[in-house]
């Protein structure tokens, strides 16, 4: 017993290396299994604070593009107003129609940090599960799509951004309605790649991409891209197309939060066609 | 002494985690400048506290970073290399308590050869666990090479800027 403690004490330096690197690695493993949620403390609301202290003072530097795009976006939304048309038909009413219910609800947020240089990229925002955001919603910018929640604190939200090699979106073009899978290779931050397309299909660049609306997080038709080139291997039946974000990931300052409002409905009816 | 370093470990955790960890060129570079604690420790610097001080570092910079436990593993990689480079490495000098492994005391040619080995080993255990195979090696090495020059680089100008100082 002494000689091993002896033996312990003469390498402590390599034993003690040993111990901090299993506890690394340890760290590492559980929080990369994106599904088991393991508490990571960079949602907690200290380091939280402080980001969005840093990022409060950095954030004037981009006032003048998001200004730009806020006003862009509002244009838009002026022109579908009902007060933009003239009403043609006086002889129409209004009546409660029971044919629409929302689906979708959105949240404003803004980022107060974001990455792109990773190959597993995170995005935080400044609104937590005190503001309705739980985990699973989906977000996305003016332009398009941006990620998913994966954790939430108090007053904050960890987001996966699609930057991530976690993160699989299922997209269609929206020409030929082809679902497939996209994906990030950790290459370049404004390139995706959209995969499972069979290769009877019609592909031409600048086709539009877009969510499918299958996994009842993104609503269907959000835009994600533009197909900028396709190959197909010798011998597969699939394609492999390169897709180029419509968001610039490295200039995101507001963004929205999206919830599905069926989506535990929708879930419900899912499992219940498996225990059957 | 030991307050100096204990303040250059908050200040490099701070330019880390809001400086070197927004730098974006090109998508590839991701400077660890945090490793200039670990290099410049000195050497009579026990090696639990080593060890340990390194631990600390890396997992601070974890926590502000989502990337819980990478930079902690290869921080403690690095710390666990540096005696046994400073055995590799022979110097025309003593290495006597007092002395800090910098250009300073131990000459540019020596410091640049140490520097240059300990940032590549240090963010090649980063790049690798953060990719998590070996898959994407070529990817993977390109970041290494790239983000180990910005760092090397980063170190040396702050080395010789200090030198500057001290000469005055």
């Amino acid at each position: 017993m002494r000689n091993l403690i002896a033996f312990l004490w003469k390498n402590y330096f390599f034993f003690l290396f040993v111990i901090l690197e299993v506890a690394a690695l340890f760290l590492i493993v559980n929080n990369n299994y994106y599904q088991q949620r393991v508490f990571i403390n960079s949602t907690s609301d200290f380091t939280g604070n402080l980001i969005e202290k840093y990022n409060n003072f950095t954030s004037y530097f981009a006032l003048k593009n998001a200004n730009k795009i806020l006003v862009e976006e509002n244009t838009r939304f002026y022109n579908m107003s009902p007060k933009s048309f003239i009403k043609t038909d006086t002889s129409t009413f209004f009546v409660n129609d029971s044919l629409y219910t929302q689906q979708y609800k959105y949240r404003s947020a803004k980022v107060i940090s974001n990455s792109i240089n990773r190959r597993n990229n995170y995005l935080k925002l400044n609104k937590g599960s005190l503001q309705g955001i739980k985990p699973d919603m989906a977000v996305v910018a003016t332009g398009g799509i941006v990620g998913q929640v994966i954790e939430v604190s108090d007053h904050f939200s960890s987001v996966m951004s699609i930057l991530n090699s976690n993160a699989r979106v299922s997209a269609k073009l929206r020409k030929s309605n082809q679902v497939g899978s996209l994906f990030w290779d950790g290459q370049d931050y404004k390139m995706g790649k959209l995969v499972d397309i069979p290769s009877h299909v019609r592909i031409n660049i600048g086709d539009t991409v877009v969510t499918s609306g299958y996994s009842y997080t993104y609503p269907e038709g959000r835009i994600v891209g533009v197909v900028e080139g396709f190959n197909i291997e010798e011998g597969e039946s699939f394609f492999e197309v390169d897709v180029r974000f419509s968001v610039d990931f490295n200039n995101l300052s507001y963004v929205y939060v999206i919830q599905n409002l069926f989506k535990g409905e929708l879930i419900q009816l899912e499992q219940s066609d498996y225990t059957e | 002494m030991a307050g100096k370093h204990i303040i250059q470990f908050f200040i490099l955790l701070i330019l880390q985690v809001f400086v070197f960890s927004n730098i974006n060129v090109y998508g590839y570079v991701y400077p660890a400048f945090y490793v200039y604690f670990i290099l410049l420790l000195p050497f009579e610097t026990a090696g639990w506290l080593l060890l340990l001080s390194s631990f600390a570092l890396g997992l601070g910079v974890d926590f502000f970073t989502n990337s819980l436990g990478i930079n902690a593993a290869a921080s403690v990689f690095t710390a666990f290399l540096r005696p046994g480079l400073f055995r590799l490495l022979k110097s025309k000098k003593e290495y006597v308590p007092g002395i800090t492994p910098g250009v300073g005391d131990l000459g540019f040619r020596w410091f640049f050869l140490y520097a240059s080995i300990l940032i590549v080993l240090h963010h090649s255990a980063l790049f690798f666990l953060e990719a998590f195979s070996f898959k994407d090696i070529l990817q993977t090495l390109h970041r290494i090479i790239a983000s180990s020059a910005a760092t090397l680089i980063l170190v040396l100008i702050l080395q010789l800027l200090f030198l500057k100082q001290n000469k005055r």
